[in-house]
């Protein structure tokens, strides 16, 4: 079985206007397989956040190729990807980024819409994917009348919702106290145990300290990707 | 089934935004309200007016062929068609005794002159004189009192018949029945009052004329006179048929050589309903294309709203492209709330220009057309449509990386 995702010399260059351009990705070949869980670490400007929209099919490479699940998603249409995202990759924002007018079950069955899925299904899944998140009491409040914990719950909620294979997560707690922050960590914890695959972008050393391996990008290219020992112990120590 | 989905969606979205915006909402749809208003609105005094022009063209009687001398519409040869010979009033008996499809035939004179009543009069009356068989040829109905009978008409009484518009300005406050009015001096007996027909050709109506016998017409007015000759035709499917038997008895009649050209007309109502068929719709076309002016700037204002509503949405089209909406559903949302706001807007308007259809009504009879009730629902719809696709367009090719970013 190959690799969950393959990025082979990936390149991305934006045009600054006139001949001037920037690569924010310089040569990138990364391997992320089933059921890891990934930290990509790096100071603001490194090119973090453009591999990450790179891996979420958001944004395609200049140059290089992606091959997700075995599919090379690099040349895809809009639409195409569209349906990766929908169907394959759970996002979880920074700033939640829910819709203020939908309440929670409604924002968390969104991505059921456009997956096609029954109403009745739909409902069904929201609910039960809700409960999942221990926000089950709060399926009809909407995003302003719940904490920004809560918020979060809500937005992985919608990230889980379509089983996607990867989960992938843009500093998902820099909106939150740490306690809350901390809460939301011990989410992702569990869902990675469940079987999850999950990219975790962020620049807190402990936040991505949470993760079994750490890749950190500097100017545009990868400068390490090592396993995480310390989370090796904390796991250990926790099941035994 | 997936596109159902999506459209529900899509309005369950966009009555949230329309709801969340009120006034700006209002404000928009005020420029669809006012241009279906006015676009129903016309289309209604047009109706109004069609109406009219039928209600006067069936006073001619859509079964009867008026015998005369001049066409009704205009004929570019009018030097040729002024030099022909006066019809008679014994061409009418002879067209009574040998056309088979026709069923009265009334031979027709008219002359102006004053008519009194008391203190009351018209000084420049249509007064026509006819026989018994008008009040069939004609297809005019008596409401009060009775039209004279052959004897009346074959003796020359001087009794007289009066349209409803006569009776109303000589008798504002009496019973005509039995008074004497004089036509020119002569003393008539009214017998009888028609019944009102209305309509845009006020004088060649019932309503402004007084009819006496013929015979009476010719002693007091003189006789030497253009004659119609009015014929009713007993089935009015063979109207042509009628016509054309009508114009052999007329040829045999007036002697015209086989290869000579008729030197008189036979005309119809279905010959004023052709001349206005035509002008009727430039009429029409104009009137609607100036109101649709208006629902053009409405749509215009639509269009305008709906790129601040996309720009202002930047962010949540974002969310929805990152999630997984394709280009198709974006577009759809935005061309569903553009079309639900002009079809509210659509609505409304129709809620105020039916009323105001019906004070219309009180000076020119006509109502809204139902088809009209259905085009400007459908208008409405295209013009959402059309002015919410630029849009809709641009949301749907944002880059959701761009929009994500959008504060």
């Amino acid at each position: 079985m190959g690799s969950m995702i393959e990025l082979k010399n990936i390149t991305k260059m934006y045009d600054m206007g006139g001949a001037e351009q920037v690569h924010a990705l310089q040569d990138v070949s990364v391997t992320i397989q089933k059921n890891e869980y990934v930290a990509i670490m790096g100071p603001s400007g490194s090119g973090k956040s453009t591999l990450m929209n790179i891996i979420g099919c958001l944004d395609t490479p200049t140059s290089g190729q992606y091959i997700f699940n075995g599919v090379n998603v690099s040349e895809m249409s809009d639409n195409e990807l569209a349906r990766v995202r929908n169907r394959e990759i759970g996002f979880v924002f920074q700033t939640f980024n829910l819709l203020a007018r939908s309440d929670a079950l409604h924002n968390v069955e969104l991505p059921l819409i456009y997956a096609g899925a029954p109403a009745a299904e739909r409902r069904k899944r929201a609910q039960e994917t809700l409960q999942h998140v221990q926000l089950g009491d709060r399926a009809h409040h909407k995003p302003n009348e719940l904490s920004g914990g809560q918020r979060q719950r809500v937005a992985i909620a919608r990230a889980l919702v379509t089983r996607p294979s990867i989960i992938l997560a843009d500093e998902p707690t820099g909106n939150l106290d740490s306690k809350t922050g901390e809460e939301i960590m011990i989410l992702f914890q569990e869902l990675h145990v469940q079987g999850n695959t999950i990219i975790l972008v962020t620049h807190e050393p402990d936040i991505a300290e949470h993760a079994h391996r750490i890749i950190r990008i500097r100017d545009g290219k990868v400068a390490s990707d090592e396993k995480n020992s310390t989370i090796q112990a904390y796991t250990a120590a926790k099941a035994s | 089934m997936y596109f159902l989905t999506e459209l529900k969606e899509g309005l369950a979205i966009s009555f949230r935004a329309i709801r969340a915006n009120k006034m700006r909402s209002v404000l928009t749809t005020l420029g669809i309200v006012i241009g279906i208003v006015s676009v129903t609105l016309m289309a209604t005094a047009i109706e109004g007016v069609n109406r009219a022009f039928d209600k006067s063209a069936k006073a001619f009687g859509t079964d009867v062929l008026y015998v005369q001398k001049f066409p009704w519409v205009d004929s570019d040869d009018w030097a040729t068609i002024r030099n022909r010979r006066d019809l008679k009033i014994s061409y009418a008996s002879q067209i009574e005794r040998r056309a088979t499809l026709s069923d009265a035939v009334a031979p027709v004179m008219g002359t102006r002159r004053p008519v009194i009543y008391l203190s009351n009069r018209i000084d420049d009356g249509f007064v026509t004189g006819t026989t018994s068989e008008y009040l069939s040829a004609a297809g005019v109905t008596i409401e009060d009192g009775r039209f004279f009978n052959a004897e009346e008409s074959n003796g020359g009484r001087p009794v007289c018949a009066i349209g409803a518009t006569v009776s109303e300005t000589l008798f504002p406050r009496e019973d005509p029945i039995g008074k004497v009015i004089r036509v020119a001096g002569h003393p008539f007996t009214v017998i009888g009052v028609f019944e009102k027909q209305g309509g845009l050709f006020g004088s060649f109506t019932s309503d402004t004329r007084v009819y006496v016998p013929l015979l009476a017409f010719q002693n007091f007015f003189g006789g030497r006179r253009d004659v119609t000759i009015q014929v009713k035709v007993a089935d009015i499917t063979k109207m042509e048929d009628a016509k054309i038997e009508l114009e052999g008895i007329m040829r045999s009649v007036r002697n015209i050589v086989p290869g000579k050209a008729n030197d008189f007309n036979i005309n119809a109502q279905e010959i004023l309903t052709q001349t206005f068929a035509p002008i009727s719709l430039v009429i029409a076309s104009i009137g609607l294309f100036i109101t649709g002016l208006s629902l053009f700037v409405g749509g215009i204002g639509i269009m305008n709203i709906m790129f601040v509503s996309v720009t202002e949405r930047t962010k949540e089209i974002g969310i929805r492209k990152a999630i997984g909406a394709p280009r198709r559903t974006i577009l759809l949302q935005f061309l569903v709330e553009s079309a639900a706001l002009c079809l509210i807007g659509g609505f409304i308007g129709l809620a105020i220009s039916y009323p105001l259809s019906l004070i219309v009504d009180q000076f020119l009879p006509t109502s809204m057309p139902l088809s009209i009730v259905f085009i400007s629902i459908l208008i409405s719809l295209v013009v959402g449509v059309v002015s919410g696709f630029l849009p809709a367009y641009r949301a749907a090719r944002m880059d959701p990386v761009e929009a994500l970013r959008y504060e």
